[in-house]
């Protein structure tokens, strides 16, 4: 069968100028296009899949944390920042929440669909992924954006100084590209580690790669222990449902909670024991807490989730299923390149980073900021570098000479130091990566002596990757996600070893206390040699709220 | 994960190929193939995105499944996410009735 758009020879490569090259198409690249734009700058979207349908928010139905600026709005951002463990900043908070309550009304300016409340008042707090994506396609189109689907970039361009652009490869024409750029943002989402869930099997870690090895540091890489309640081997990892679940055995009876009650309510403080009883055995859910009103809008409200229960020929709220917790690695957790200026400037000129490529640590802490907070930090975060890259575009750092001094910064499954090893693949990198990061024994429930063993094994695993992983043609993306997720894996294990205390989402079982000595963030770079600041426990200050 | 394309359903438009996020079809010039179904990562934005409803993504991410295009068919699966989001023809629709509000008032 002849094949029409992959041409084996390839053609020749795309190479293009612009003032602000946006790496990613989710919400925060999308955000960062058209804020860049507004500007009059040139922006190209480069995206590895296609802007309308790509990262974790496209499959979605997202919340988002909508404050509005009424008088009670310090003190909604204070009681969130509460629940935060301590490291949230509550000045990213409150401009994070104006920032995308002003974003949420251009919305509504540009006539996006919101619902209405029962008053007739428009409810802006919720987008569902689809249209949201489809909309803002369809924005940044209009704005004049040049948008390369299917573009995956595999590494940025510097001149020594200043990140100038990047380059990557043309997945369906079969050729490379270059963006030559006065500055770069990349919005190219979290590292969920290849997990098999909705939106996020692409979200790879790729930028967090790229900006290290431009010299980048990342922040809060530890908390990578959130975990999404789904039915066994589905993508589903959409846990609202399961706030309205009750636990079993496969033989159908209870499972009991710490105080001898059925256990219930899968979203809530009794989630550890639920992640304790999957060690032991499989769970079954059966979402038997819902009202029947409730179970309306719930197979109304959430169809990504319950029409898949019809496909199973399942009805949820009667039959008992097998369920399991997806692990979602800096998708739902807070790590990711660290945000160095108000304009989400990273330690590196020229590079801007935006939604879930950024630590949210400022917005959340230790705590998950899955739906709701890191929705509104991709529209805030998203705008502010937008126009913060246009902004140094604009002052001209680079340009003139950029062309002819430009390097290619990318390494690590592109050009290894050693001789390609063909039997080394993509794929088993990834799995072996997987063993380290996914279960819950080693990653929900952690302990400094099996962190440092994997610590270990993906120290032996990445000097293969440095020295022998190389992939050819189009393929060059593969091998590149495959040493994004095992750098981010890491990054991440050394950041949770540094971390000698619990706190949110990172649980150790060997310190089992929250140290206020550790109410700080902890910062890792290098590529190589990963690097540690923030590793010592720091004597307690009082501070005032 | 990905199953499967109705050869009476499809009308070649190659829309699918553009919008999978994973770039799991290619063109052919013809019927479009399914030709990295290991890359699904069972999204089923594709499904929307038909406008013909001649695509079927099973729920089971993790694998393929065994399902035939007749029994889609008898079950009335084709164009079923779509048509409980309220897109029709490929084209957003719904979401103005979408009532996930009244759940997270109910969540608290």
């Amino acid at each position: 069968m002849a094949l029409i758009s992959r041409d084996p020879q390839g053609s020749d490569p795309l190479h293009l100028q612009a003032d602000v090259l946006v790496i990613g198409g989710g919400p925060s690249g999308a955000w960062a296009a058209l804020a860049a734009a507004e500007t009059g700058a040139r922006v190209i979207l480069a995206d590895k899949g296609y802007l309308g349908t790509s990262g974790a928010t496209a499959p979605s139905n997202t919340g988002t944390w909508c404050v509005s600026p009424g008088e009670d709005r310090a003190q909604i951002v204070e009681r969130r920042w509460q629940r935060t463990a301590g490291l949230a900043d509550p000045r990213w908070m409150l401009r994070c929440v104006d920032r995308a309550y002003e974003n949420l009304l251009k919305l509504v300016e540009w006539g996006y669909p919101f619902p209405s409340e029962d008053d007739g008042k428009l409810y802006i707090a919720n987008l569902r992924g689809p249209d949201y994506m489809a909309f803002m396609r369809r924005r940044v189109l209009l704005a004049g954006v040049t948008v390369l689907d299917h573009h995956p970039a595999l590494e940025l361009l510097s001149n020594g100084e200043n990140v100038t652009g990047a380059a990557g490869v043309d997945r369906q024409r079969n050729r490379d590209w270059q963006v030559d750029a006065g500055a770069v943002v990349l919005a190219t989402g979290g590292c969920a580690f290849h997990e098999r869930i909705l939106g996020a099997t692409g979200l790879t870690g790729d930028g967090y790669l790229m900006a290290a090895e431009a010299g980048a540091s990342l922040s809060g890489m530890e908390f990578t222990g959130k975990y999404t309640m789904a039915p066994h081997g589905s993508s589903l990892n959409k846990g609202l449902p399961f706030r309205w679940a009750s636990f079993l055995r496969e033989d159908g009876t209870a499972i009991l909670n710490s105080d001898g009650e059925p256990l219930r309510n899968g979203i809530g403080e009794r989630e550890k024991e639920i992640a304790r009883a999957m060690i032991e055995a499989p769970v079954y859910a059966v979402l038997d807490q819902a009202e029947p009103a409730l179970q309306d809008w719930l197979r109304q409200g959430q169809p990504n989730c319950f029409v898949p229960y019809a496909r199973m020929g399942i009805d949820p709220f009667k039959d008992m299923f097998r369920v399991t917790l997806k692990a979602e690695g800096t998708v739902r957790g807070t790590g990711g390149i660290r945000v160095a200026g108000s304009d989400c400037s990273t330690d590196v000129a020229g590079l801007y980073v935006a939604g879930d490529a950024a630590s949210r640590e400022n917005m959340t802490g230790a705590m998950s900021g899955g739906g709701a907070v890191n929705s509104s930090w991709a529209i805030a975060s998203g705008w502010w570098s937008g126009q913060g890259a246009a902004q140094h575009a604009k002052r001209g750092y680079g340009r003139g000479s950029f062309r002819s001094f430009s390097k290619p910064l990318g390494e690590a499954g592109l050009r290894p130091s050693g001789s390609v090893k063909a039997w080394l693949t993509a794929k088993d990198i990834i799995t072996a990566v997987q063993a380290e990061v996914l279960p819950l024994e080693k990653n929900y429930f952690r302990d400094g002596s099996r962190l440092e063993a994997s610590r270990q094994k993906l120290d032996v695993l990445w000097s293969d990757v440095r020295n022998h992983l190389a992939g050819t043609g189009v393929d060059r993306y593969r091998t590149r996600e495959a040493a994004a997720i095992a750098a981010s894996g890491r990054w991440s294990l050394n950041a949770a070893l540094a971390r000698k205390e619990s706190r949110g989402m990172h649980r150790r079982a060997d310190f089992p206390a929250n140290d206020p000595a550790f109410g700080h963030a902890i910062l890792v770079s290098g590529v190589d040699d990963v690097r540690i600041q923030g590793a010592l426990p720091v004597e307690t200050k009082e501070f005032a709220s | 994960m990905i199953e499967l394309i109705s050869e009476s359903r499809c009308i070649e438009c190659d829309i699918c190929v553009k919008v999978c996020p994973a770039n799991v079809f290619d063109k052919t010039g013809g019927l479009p193939i399914i030709a990295r179904q290991d890359d699904c990562q069972t999204c089923f934005l594709c499904e929307i995105y038909c406008p013909t409803d001649a695509i079927y993504v099973a729920e089971y991410a993790d694998g393929p499944v065994a399902i035939t295009e007749a029994e889609v068919e008898e079950r009335d699966l084709f164009g079923s996410y779509s048509r409980a989001l309220g897109w029709k023809r490929g084209k957003p629709g719904g979401t103005e009735f979408d009532p996930t509000h009244r759940i997270r008032v109910a969540q608290v």
